[in-house]
């Protein structure tokens, strides 16, 4: 019997298909029998029927029919089924046999070849002599034939051939060997279908009939072998519905057979047969919840039956091979387009199968571990004449035998022995281990990371068992991370219990010194007796010994394994490992933090590394470093044993390189940073803890960061949650929870020790040279050197105040845009305290940050090393910049009338109001008018404000007398100067300089006008005393014009003169108008109004002309006339102008008075 | 997380491969759990049913709002537990460990150590046995 002596046989497993037999055809010779037969097998896709063909020769002999019993009444079954049976109907018994004959209806000899042909068809009657199968004739013929009933030799000589033959019309064929050969072939292949199905049909009939001679007493077998032959007939006929339906009778049968332990195999083999074809036929017709019902009602009532006790194995080896074959044929229905689900599918079978196989290593073990003495059985009862099984299921050395006890118990116990000494052969790890391998695809396939995870460790421990220790380690190394992330800290302690085992068998010392740390440590859950045994055979290790081996492992390998360590003890070299321990969880933690987050240059670093052990026994160290991220500070950072020859047992007196378990050790370092370092970060990179010696064999434990392993980010979150008190502990021991981790630290400049001030009066007057006195002081004990200031404009503010500001140290002159907003690196030398006077320029108003930096080295001490820090302050002051001044300006007529515009030649005047805006009194130096060219001045301008100063909200005015030479036009707008002011603020605090500012005058327009009126009068008149007046009345333009002429008549003046006139007045010229006017009144009179009207330009008003004529005049009084007194003068003159209105009325009747007095 | 907070097996022998087992139904659980986001519907009921078959054993799963895991294993044999029982057990558990998580001294993610909390499950274990 064979290893596979459980798989189920291939005529089984394979689709039933009807098979026919070709004979007459000459494959091999004949190249036309050759095209037709490869038509019929070639290409054979779903969409052909479904046949399986054979060529057999003509004078095949088919299996011999055994004599159709009348009776069943004596008859006794052997069995259930023939081992034979499926074989013989699928490959054996032809459906139909096919004979190829060449014949053309109009063969010459046509007389021979019918009778050949008739001969041929005898010989296969013959061989099938007893059999319902079907014969048919194919003549193979060159010509093409024609439609039927036209050739009436062919009709003729067919009726003939089928006479002579034996023949029903439907059982002869004739193919034209023409182009068109698949044609023919798959027409002619459907009809041997057809009869096929009605020789399958016959045989399920017939089978059908045996059932009334059966009895229940004595034919139970053959209940269950006639169902499943129509079951398997069906199949065959390709009726899989009824197939299903037989194959369910026969599987309900079969349970109700009687079984006893001679039996039970013989049942428990069929009753997989049928539920195997159950299985697959439901996972066909797309019904798998049938499938799977089917199969869990197969198991629940076979699970029990396991039959002889000492065969136990059988049982198991069974039962895995039930799951395993429904796992295939759930896959394959999975490969056809059926979904499965995560908690369902064949995965869970495969798992099953190979959890049986397990069962049944473990049964084997138990069954079959005979004495050495006792062998295989001498005459092989498991040996049969034919070499193979007649029935399915029974025991070779009792075939045929169905009562309940076996006929020969030495015998039956020879077998027994047999198939124990046989199974003890078989290498059952390789069946589970294919089985998990296979479940692990499944369950990969739908997402169960924790099932395949589960199923891996399972191979990993079969891999241990069968001695493959590489793949065993392999496969368990590659799933302890998942059980260490999920923190099951059980299932990964017994995970590494394995991994250490093999890795003790293997000898590798990497390995075995990691997984020991790590089941020393609190990820593991070992029994303390376990740890201190693991920690004793590591200290081993670490010495360059032999550890002891591990429980439970098996003895001969452990002797290899001893040879293997003391081979790797005289190993030189390759001695040292590093372990990265963030992917482990060791007996040994670690924490590294910088004492500050940040430390000054003229300060040591400080750091402290914090190790605590979980081991059972106190453990040494060697040597603890730590890396940073500048590594020239590692030297200083650095922890070594001094007593490199002593043993690491022995208690040395460095107390302090110990690790006593539970207490937290904690090691300081300290170093002073370089200079260069000043503004970088320095960061632990990683900590290194070596264990075990230089000399021997040393382990290093690498926390990378400083700090955690793969169980600690997770510990850390649970202390920081934790609300449990922290006990006080004694000096110098730390609770580890509380330990804060501060893996880099800054080093930053020296505290600089001086003083920066800043004298200045803000604000700020636009365009002024603003003066800011820094006054740099040392407090240094020593000397400050290289001190450079950077003053200015603070970077990173509005880019239009860096246009707009300059600074300068020169405050002489006025700064321009070629001066920075920034003066950087002022140097100022050796400190000699002193002040630093800087004048800032400010063209536009607003609030502006000025940043004064003030860099200086300094040499200082630290931990006796003599170190140049460099120091620098920053001091920041906001400034405000406001307008010194207003200027206000406005055109007026020598009248002090507003102008809108001016006129061409007439004078007026050009006024400016400086109003002061600053809080701080500015001294006027100059004012200056520069015109332009369409302004000429009259006088020589001169400023009326020089050196005037105004406080604040004062108002300064002067102006000029301007006119404006003629336009082109009538009327344009002129540019008029600018004025320029030349200002100082007035200061006790520094000596300033002049500002000269521009002010743009504004435009202003000029037009022409026709005629120009002026008046030439005395400045004031007398009563009673003649006032000439001469008008003066000029022609502007290129014309004539006709101007006339009024005076109204006043009441305060008499005056003679023309009263109306019209007179013409020629291009350019000047007509002059003498009026003598008699003053009536004294005080302001209004002077008698002049009515000019120009004939030629009705728009230019009276109104307008007036504008250039003094209306008014004052009238002074005379007390006594000069004709009456003798020098003509008067002696008394009484001038009041009163402030009020009250007071002048009050004069006026005084003049009056003395006016009527003296008449 | 899905770190064991408490778990306990009667008799105690083969407690690794009921360890394994309720690692295992995990992956269902998971899935379950991402499955009713999913579909939003039935919120409320945290009894996720019998999570996988086994052969020997019946693994069922429940989950809190809070996404706290419980699973139940019995024998596949025991009939008595059917599953309204098993769902009346979930209660049990879960009202029971909503009072461990009353306690004030008792940090969420620790091991469960409450006397109380273990009363209720030897109580809920004799009864099944």
């Amino acid at each position: 019997m064979s290893p596979a002596q459980w798989d189920l046989p291939p005529e089984l497993c394979c689709r039933p298909m009807a098979f026919v037999a070709l004979t007459g055809l000459d494959v091999v010779y004949n190249a036309i029998h050759r095209a037709i037969w490869d038509a019929f097998c070639a290409n054979r896709r779903a969409d052909r029927v479904p046949i399986s063909f054979k060529v057999l020769p003509g004078d095949h002999e088919y299996p011999k029919c055994r004599t159709k019993r009348t009776s069943y009444e004596w008859y006794i079954p052997k069995g259930i089924l023939k081992t034979g049976w499926m074989n013989k109907h699928l490959n054996l018994v032809p459906a139909l046999v096919v004979l190829f004959y060449e014949l053309d209806w109009d063969d010459p000899q046509w007389k021979e070849k019918q009778s050949e042909c008739a001969t041929k068809v005898e010989i296969v009657r013959t061989s099938l002599q007893g059999r319902n199968t079907k014969v048919a004739v194919v003549l193979i013929q060159k010509k093409t034939p024609l439609p039927p009933g036209e050739d009436l030799v062919a009709s003729e000589r067919a009726s003939a051939l089928c006479g002579a033959c034996d023949l029903s019309g439907k059982s002869l064929f004739v193919l034209p060997h023409t182009d068109h050969l698949v044609g023919y072939i798959i027409r002619l292949e459907n009809a041997f279908y057809e009869h096929a199905q009605t020789y399958y049909y016959n045989e399920i009939r017939r089978v059908k009939s045996h059932k009334e001679f059966l009895n229940k007493t004595t034919h139970q077998l053959l209940f269950v072998r006639h169902q499943f032959k129509m079951g398997f007939f069906s199949e065959l006929k390709q009726d899989t519905q009824n197939a299903l339906k037989y194959y369910r009778t026969a599987y309900s049968l079969v349970h109700e057979l009687r079984a006893h332990e001679t039996n039970m195999l013989e049942i428990k083999t069929m009753a997989g047969f049928i539920n195997y074809k159950i299985c697959r036929l439901c996972f066909q017709h797309n019904t798998p919840l049938d499938a799977i019902a089917q199969f869990r009602k197969h198991i629940d009532l076979c699970k029990k039956k396991i039959g002889s006790a000492e065969l136990a194995f059988e049982h198991t080896a069974w039962m895995s091979k039930q799951f395993q074959s429904f796992g295939d044929l759930f896959d394959e229905a999975i490969k056809l387009g059926l979904t499965a689900i995560q908690t369902q599918n064949p995965g869970f079978y495969y798992q099953q199968a190979a959890y049986y196989a397990q069962e049944r290593k473990q049964q084997a073990g138990q069954l079959c571990s005979h004495e050495p003495g006792v062998g295989y059985p001498a005459p092989d009862p498991l040996e049969t004449p034919s070499g193979a099984l007649d029935f399915y299921g029974q025991r070779p050395w009792r075939q045929g035998h169905q009562s309940i006890d076996p006929p020969d118990s030495e015998k039956e116990k020879q077998g027994i022995l047999a198939l124990q000494v046989k199974e003890r052969d078989v290498l059952h790890s390789e069946l589970v281990i294919a089985l998990l391998s296979n479940a692990v695809a499944q369950f990969k396939k739908y997402k169960c990371p924790r099932m395949k995870s589960h199923l891996m460790v399972q191979m990993g421990e079969e891999y241990y068992h069968a001695k493959d220790y590489t793949k065993a380690l392999k496969l368990l190394d590659y799933v302890m991370c998942d059980y260490r992330t999920e923190r099951w800290w059980s299932l990964l302690t017994s995970i590494l219990c394995t991994a250490l085992k093999c890795s003790y068998l293997m000898g590798q010392v990497k390995d075995y010194i990691t997984y020991s740390m790590e089941l020393m440590g609190r990820a593991s859950n070992l029994p303390e007796e376990q740890k201190s045994r693991i920690e004793k055979n590591l200290i081993k290790v670490l010495m360059n010994e032999v550890p002891q081996p591990e429980p439970d492992c098996d003895l001969a390998s452990v002797k290899t394994a001893q040879s293997l360590w003391s081979d790797r003890i005289s190993l030189a070299g390759n001695n040292e490992f590093t372990i990265e321990v963030q992917d482990y969880v060791p007996f040994v933690q670690c924490k590294a933090k910088f004492l500050y987050p940040s430390f000054h240059i003229d300060e040591p670093v400080q750091l402290h590394v914090y190790v605590r052990a979980d081991c059972p026994h106190p453990v040494r160290f060697s040597k603890l470093c730590v890396s940073l991220s500048n590594q020239e500070y590692n030297q200083y950072c650095l922890l070594e044993d001094a007593s490199k020859e002593k043993d690491i047992l022995e208690t040395s007196t460095q107390e302090n390189m110990c690790l006593v378990p539970g207490k937290t050790r904690k090691y300081c370092f300290k170093f002073v940073a370089k200079t260069e370092d000043v503004g970088k970060k320095i960061e632990i990179t990683s900590v290194g803890l070596m264990l075990g010696r230089e000399t021997g064999r040393c382990v290093y434990l690498n926390w990378r960061g400083g700090w955690g392993d793969a169980a600690s980010s997770h510990e850390t979150l649970q202390a920081s949650r934790s609300f449990k008190r922290r006990t006080r502990l004694p000096e110098q021991q730390v609770d580890w929870d509380t330990v804060a981790i501060q893996s880099s630290t800054m080093i930053i400049s020296r505290v600089p020790k001086i003083s920066v001030q800043l004298t200045h009066e803000p604000p700020a007057l636009t365009n002024e040279m603003y003066c800011m006195i820094v006054t740099i002081q040392s407090e240094e004990d020593t000397v400050a050197k290289d001190i450079k200031l950077t003053a200015g404009l603070k970077p990173g503010q509005d880019a239009n105040l860096t246009q707009s500001t300059q600074i300068t140290l020169n405050g002489s002159e006025v700064c321009d845009d070629s001066h920075p907003a920034l003066l950087p690196d002022i140097p100022l030398g050796d400190l000699q305290p002193g002040q630093k006077p800087l004048y800032i320029h400010c063209v536009s108003t607003g609030s502006r940050i000025l940043l004064f930096h003030v860099a200086y080295s300094v040499s200082a001490t630290v931990e006796g090393k003599d170190i140049n820090c460099k120091c620098h302050k920053d001091e920041t002051v906001t400034l405000e910049t406001v307008v010194p001044f207003e200027v206000a300006m406005k055109f007026v007529s020598s009248k002090f009338e507003h102008l809108e515009r001016v006129n061409v030649d007439i004078p007026f005047l050009l006024m400016m109001d400086i109003l002061s805006a600053s809080p701080w009194p500015i001294e006027l130096v100059n004012s200056e008018v520069l015109l332009a060219s369409s302004m000429t001045p009259i006088d020589q301008p001169q400023s009326q404000v020089e050196g005037v100063t105004l406080q604040t909200s004062e108002c300064a005015s002067e102006c000029f007398l301007l006119k404006c030479p003629p336009v082109q036009n009538d009327t344009s707008t002129v540019a008029s100067g600018h004025y320029f002011i030349s200002w100082k603020r007035k200061s006790a605090f520094a000596e300033t300089s002049v500002v000269r500012t521009m002010v743009i005058l504004p435009h202003v327009m000029v037009e022409n006008i026709p005629l120009y009126v002026h008046a030439e009068l005395p400045s004031f008149g007398r009563v009673r005393e003649s006032l000439p007046v001469r008008y003066h009345l000029e022609n502007r333009t290129g014309l004539v014009q006709d101007v006339e002429i009024g005076v109204e008549p006043s009441d305060a003046f008499m005056f003679s003169g023309l009263k109306q006139v019209r007179m013409r007045i020629l291009p350019g010229a000047e007509q002059e108008m003498l009026y003598n006017f008699y003053p009536l009144m004294a005080g302001y009179q209004v002077l008698p109004q002049l009515n000019i009207n120009l004939l030629r330009f009705p728009n230019i008003s009276s109104q307008l002309l007036r504008r250039f004529l003094p209306s008014r005049i004052f009238v002074k009084v005379i007390f006594f006339r000069p004709q009456i007194k003798n020098n003509g003068r008067p002696c008394f003159l009484v001038f009041l102008v009163g402030p009020t209105l009250g007071l002048r009325y009050l004069t006026f009747f005084f003049f009056t008075f003395f006016y009527q007095l003296s008449k | 997380m899905n770190c064991p907070l408490y778990i306990r097996s009667v008799p105690t022998q083969g407690e690794l491969k009921f360890h394994y087992t309720v690692h295992t139904s995990l992956d269902v659980v998971e899935e379950k759990i991402s499955g009713v986001g999913k579909a939003l519907a039935d919120q409320r009921e945290l009894y996720l049913g019998l999570l996988y078959p086994t052969e020997d054993y019946k693994v069922y799963g429940y989950v809190t709002n809070s996404k706290v895991k419980f699973v139940i294993v019995v024998d596949s044999s025991n009939t008595s537990l059917r599953d309204n029982e098993i769902r009346s057990m979930f209660r049990k558990l879960h009202n029971s460990f909503t009072d461990v998580m009353c306690n004030p001294f008792y940090n969420p993610g620790d091991p469960i150590q409450s006397k109380a909390f273990d009363s209720i499950v030897s109580t809920m274990m004799v009864q099944a046995c």
